[in-house]
């Protein structure tokens, strides 16, 4: 048993209020991939960036090689022999791969001059030895991500690093990518680093690791040999939880069918697809962050172009739409990202809230200040947003941002209101409260399509569960069968159920 | 030269010089040259391609500077004013002081302009005021301060020593002593922008400046550079505007701000930065002056000039915007088998 | 900056930017009556008025431009264009009203050229209207070379300089506060206004919301190109003089007075009335200075010192406050490509 290159011990971290590491222990041997799975929100990428030096830990040890250090800044953990390769590299595109690799740090020549001939020499021999047919002088605009992923790696290991942690890395490759990518992970195990692979795909990490750590709620459930545990067993510590009491759905009957899409198709985002909404029915879309959930709303929306397929909602068929038209035809949308996306920052809460209906409170082009002020006082009051309406919305809290936006949303009285992710980041009374919100609307008639990643929500809010993995639709789960379980393994791309005696199937086998 | 595209194949060398926007501008010079010539046969005689060189080579000088400027993002639009007032300085000197060195008013010039340059350095740098707007700033202040301090008055020719004069029009070889130095410079130039750490650490800033910061560049350092080389370099043109004009008044090198910037742009240096060489921009601004001599041989009235210019700078930033964004939709795709 | 400092620096804006330029209005009055006895008569007030009547009305559009995140350098080139179309068209006898429609429509014609390029092509603005300003410009020589025109019918130049009767007040400048009105009107209470401040502040989360950013863009640069052919005419009346050349460099002056005025560089902020002052503001220095025999010169230095000083300032106040609140100075990151060069 060598000694571990890094080693957490019994990490705490809490930001604010928020407890987000409660005692994780990991260990990374050289030579050895681990990998680090948990569903949002387990801590994961906390945990990543303590390693990486962007935070430092509240309690706990982090040890390198056995000594006791405190990562206090990311040059201090490259140096230390750690790097992280994050999902989106971010590269000098204009710049070639040797520049991008050596950036500040160019080789130089006995006169001063930067020594291109070794600066090349040496990307091209870490290609060779991780079998990548990219050349030094290449230039990355135009790469493909995996092409990027390798940039980086090599980065990487001209750090010296020891330690290599990839964040959800095959997110954005294809088969033969990934296939690539893990015969560079062999590569690079022979070399003696330890790998971290943080990822949500069950058959890939049973590929290839050789052990697991499971983290839910910010501790370690779980962890091991990799042949010790099955993909049910993993999917089950990932999930099993008391649910929290979080207001229920109340029981409405449905009505008329308000939001019909049938085999929408967006390039390189999502395909096939197709379901309804109904009035007074709560449709969750569920699947792992990245599965192309919010792209579809967005499509719906008319943000986003479709490429095939029908949106209709009630008798109206929206075509090559824009969000104006959308909105007309009844659609709501609360994004993803409420500060980019979803409210002017500096902005009133005000101004912000009646955005959406200028059309509304308008006479001859001029708007009726009055009516503003009723409009915004009245919706925000429905949200139990006390105050307020003259602040700009940076000084509101999170929970109390999400409301004015919903408020926003809700002042154009969409016949479907799609929300994405309408509790992230949001505290724990201003949850239920959006909540409770969501049901009430439902039961006077609203058709609500709820993108979620926190699966408590989902089993709690949603009369039905459509599930998508990697641009699909993979399940679609009634109230009663929507257990987390389910849900998470249609979610990792499994079809059926998570009890039925399927062979897990594993889409990628590296070179061994 | 061999380009890969996205399947790893390799493009045939003339593909990827076609592409080069180097070699499409020296294309564009020699067609525009040979054309204008078959209509007008003085076009290319020694005199008026003697005339050519001198009046390219301060536009040349100038938009090595810009070059470095927009690299990374950044505008200066001050150093018309830079450049007027140095060159009345170094005016101002000969006459005040009767047997000083040519050597000494340039480097003096060089200096005034290195510290003019410093202001804007200060306030983009430290003081965060956007580029746009500092350069603004100074453009009008150095330009009133300029005014003010010429009051009415001019430099003559008669009072500029002839040796100094002679650099402005005589030639070495054939080619005008201006010519020679800023082929010199673009030299210097060239090798700084590639050969070393701060010139790469230029096109990074313009690349992506958040990746920059992370690599380590000290992005503050590297903009005040620019800024100070911008005014050196304007300083040192304004002594030789001095030079190859003889006569300086207060409205000396008064709106060629915007014909560098074109000059700059047209040469393949993207407004949005992290693309680009020198080399580009000065044929950049030999295009632009062969353009307007051509139009002056070939008869056409000064006055489309103007307008020509304009178009063609429309022209850069829209092949630039195309071809930038032909790559970003390829990297916008998720999941490769949907 | 953070996000913390630059709300600071807004909120120091909108509270007390237009406060700030009020007393320094009320400082240059009184200094003005105080260095020269002849700066309170109307006659000179009619005179300073009038000065800066192109300038003022080419910013009031060119404001809500800068608010919505986008520049247009090319105002003064329209300017000089439609005084040339003016002039040839006076020339060749075409009655008054027609040419001056004719004159107004090219002007929005012009900002509809902008407006196509910068937001069908998304190119950056700044660049676009460099090159705009070149090709405008241009235009202006080719339709009218060296001439200048200066023969135009009695009534029209009358209008130029005259005054409104029994006051001291310029026409072109009662011109000019109709216009400013009518802007503040759109900016400050119409549905245009709003979202121009929600497609400045956050274009993404205008889109989101269903504002029609790229229209409303276009239409923006439009009116820019119809209010400089409308400046154009005023300089041309004003001056009885249609030259190719007329206002080279009054966009220069237009853009320092917004920001001088407050509005923000990355946009999403600032008031009509800000930019009104801040146009007083110099218009008085102007004079001042010009009474005082001090050369004009000086006054492009403390144009140029006030535009600085507009953006300096409250970024040296904001970093002051943050520092005493302890709260982290961040390195500025990259923010705003919608406005490229925004350093």
């Amino acid at each position: 048993m060598s000694t571990p290159t890094i080693e957490l011990v019994d990490i705490r971290k809490a930001f604010g209020s928020t407890n987000v590491l409660d005692g994780v222990s990991l260990s990374l041997r050289p030579g050895e991939v681990h990998s680090l799975v948990g569903e949002n929100g387990a801590g994961k990428s906390t945990l990543v960036k303590i390693m990486a030096g962007v935070h430092l830990p509240d309690g706990g040890i982090v040890k390198v090689n056995g000594r006791d250090i405190f990562l206090r800044s990311t040059a201090q953990a490259q140096q230390a022999g750690v790097s992280v390769i994050y999902q989106e590299p971010s590269l000098f595109r204009d710049l070639s791969v040797a520049e991008n690799v050596f950036m500040h740090r160019q080789p130089k020549t006995a006169y001063g001059w930067i020594d291109y001939a070794a600066m090349h020499r040496s990307v091209a021999e870490h290609l060779k030895q991780l079998g990548v047919s990219l050349r030094p002088d290449d230039p990355v605009l135009g790469l493909s991500i995996a092409d990027q992923q390798m940039v980086e790696i090599i980065k990487a290991l001209t750090f010296e690093a020891k330690v290599l942690i990839m964040d959800e890395p095959t997110a954005a490759l294809s088969v033969e990518e990934v296939k690539r990518l893990f015969q560079v992970v062999e590569r690079l195990r022979f070399k003696g680093v330890a790998l971290l692979f943080v990822s949500h795909r069950l058959e890939e990490v049973f590929a290839i690791s050789h052990h697991i750590t499971i983290m839910r709620d910010g501790k370690v459930v779980g962890s091991g040999a990799i042949a010790d545990w099955t993909t049910q067993e993993v999917i089950r510590k990932m999930v099993g939880r008391s649910l929290d009491a979080l207001y229920p759905k109340e029981k409405v009957d449905l009505g008329d069918v308000v939001l019909r899409v049938r085999d929408l198709r967006r390039s390189g985002a999502f395909r096939d697809i197709s379901f309804d909404v109904r009035r007074g029915e709560i449709v969750a879309l569920a699947g792992l962050v990245g599965a192309g959930r919010s792209e579809v709303a967005r499509s719906i929306f008319g943000i986003d172009p479709l490429n095939g397929g029908v949106v209709a909602i009630g008798e109206t068929t929206l075509t090559n739409h824009t969000p104006q038209i959308a909105i007309k035809a009844g659609i709501g949308f609360v994004p993803e990202d409420r500060q980019q996306q979803g409210l002017v920052m500096e902005m009133t809460t005000l101004r912000n809230a009646t955005l959406t209906v200028l059309r509304q409170l308008q006479h001859f082009g001029l708007v009726s200040r009055r009516k503003e002020r009723a409009t915004a006082a009245s919706w925000t009051k429905r949200m139990q947003l006390k105050g307020h309406i003259d602040e700009p919305a940076n000084v509101l809290s999170g929970g109390n941002q999400q409301k004015v936006v919903l408020a926003k949303w809700l002042a154009t009285q969409p016949k479907l209101l799609i929300v994405d992710e309408p509790t992230r980041g949001v505290d724990v009374g201003a949850k239920s409260e959006v909540h409770r919100t969501l049901s009430q609307l439902a039961k006077e008639g609203m058709a609500i399509l709820m993108i979620s990643s926190e699966l408590p929500e989902v089993i709690g809010m949603a009369d039905r569960v459509l599930v998508m993995h990697e641009g699909k639709l993979t399940a679609e789960l009634s109230r009663s069968e929507a257990t987390e379980e389910n849900i998470m393994f249609a979610a990792t791309g499994h079809k059926g159920r998570i009890g039925d005696n399927l062979k897990t199937e594993s889409a990628v086998r590296p070179a061994r | 030269m061999n380009q890969p595209n996205n399947n790893g194949e390799r493009t045939p060398w003339f593909r990827a010089l076609v592409r080069s926007r180097e070699s499409t501008l020296v294309l564009l010079i020699v067609t525009l040259a040979v054309t204008t010539d078959l209509l007008n046969p003085r076009f290319l005689s020694p005199q008026s391609l003697k005339d050519l060189m001198l009046n390219v080579s301060i536009m040349a000088l100038l938009v090595l500077g810009q070059t470095i400027i927009i690299l990374m993002r950044q505008i200066d639009l001050s150093i018309s004013s830079i450049v007027g007032i140095t060159a009345f300085l170094s005016g101002t000197l000969f006459v005040s002081h009767p047997g000083i060195s040519d050597l000494v008013v340039i480097l003096i010039a060089v200096a005034s302009g290195l510290a003019l340059g410093a202001v804007n350095a200060a306030l983009v740098a430290w003081g965060n005021i956007p580029a746009l707007i500092t350069t603004l700033g100074t453009l009008y202040i150095f330009r009133g301060a300029d005014y003010a301090w010429v009051h009415g008055r001019q430099v003559n020719a008669v009072n500029i020593p002839t040796s100094f004069l002679a650099i402005g029009t005589s030639s070495f070889l054939g080619i005008p002593w201006l010519t020679w130095i800023v082929l010199a410079l673009l030299l210097v130039f060239s090798v700084g922008l590639r050969q070393y750490r701060t010139g790469r650490e230029f096109y990074a800033i313009g690349s992506n400046r958040a990746a920059a910061i992370l690599a380590g560049i000290n992005v503050g350092r590297q903009i005040a550079i620019g800024f100070l080389i911008s005014g050196a370099i304007a300083g040192l043109a304004g002594a030789l505007w001095l030079a190859r004009f003889g006569t300086v008044d207060a409205t000396a090198a008064e709106g060629i701000e915007l014909t560098v910037i074109t000059s700059t742009v047209v040469g393949g240096v993207a407004i949005t930065g992290g693309v680009g060489s020198v080399l580009g921009a000065v044929l950049g601004a030999l295009l632009l002056s062969v353009f307007n001599s051509a139009l002056v041989f070939l008869r056409v009235p000064s006055f489309w000039q103007q307008a020509f210019q304009g178009a063609m700078l429309l022209l850069a930033i829209a092949v630039d915007a195309f071809l930038a964004h032909r790559h970003a939709l390829r990297s916008r795709v998720r999941w490769s088998h949907v | 900056m953070t996000e913390r400092q630059s709300t600071t620096r807004r909120l120091v804006r909108r509270v007390s930017w237009e406060v700030i330029l009020a007393l320094l209005l009320l400082l240059a009055i009184a200094g003005g009556g105080v260095i020269n006895s002849e700066f309170l008569t109307t006659d000179n007030w009619s005179n300073l008025l009038a000065n800066f009547v192109e300038i003022a009305l080419m910013a009031l559009p060119l404001s809500l431009i800068v608010i919505a995140g986008e520049i247009d350098l090319s105002v003064a080139s329209i300017l000089g264009l439609s005084s040339s179309l003016l002039g040839v068209l006076c020339q060749t006898k075409v009655p008054m009203p027609l040419a001056i429609i004719l004159c107004l429509l090219l002007g929005a014609l012009c900002g509809l050229l902008n407006g196509f390029l910068i937001v069908r092509f998304r190119l950056p603005s700044l660049a676009v209207t460099i090159g705009t300003l070149a090709v405008f410009r241009g235009f202006a020589f080719i339709l009218l070379g060296d001439q200048a025109v200066a023969d135009f019918p009695p009534e029209y130049s009358a209008f130029g300089i005259g005054v409104i009767p029994y006051t001291f007040i310029p026409q072109p400048f009662a011109l000019f506060l109709i216009l400013a009105i009518v802007f503040w009107v759109i900016l400050h209470r119409s549905t245009v206004g709003r979202s121009l401040y929600a497609i400045g502040g956050n274009p993404t989360a205008a889109l989101f919301s269903g504002i029609q950013l790229y229209r409303l863009k276009v239409l923006l640069f439009s009116c820019s190109g119809a209010v400089s052919a409308l400046a154009g005419i005023v300089y041309t009346f004003r001056f009885s003089s249609a030259r190719a050349d007329n206002g080279t460099g009054f966009e220069l002056s237009a853009i320092a007075a917004v920001f001088l005025g407050g509005v923000a560089v990355q946009g999403g902020s600032g008031t009509i009335t800000g930019v009104v002052f801040s146009l007083l503001l110099i218009g008085i220095v102007n004079n001042v200075l010009t009474l005082a025999d001090v050369a004009n010169e000086i006054l492009r230095i403390v144009t140029g010192t006030l535009l600085i000083a507009s953006i300096l300032v409250p970024n040296l106040i904001a970093s002051a406050r943050a520092r005493l609140g302890s709260i982290q100075l961040r390195r500025r990151t990259v923010q705003n490509d919608h406005l490229p060069l925004a350093g």
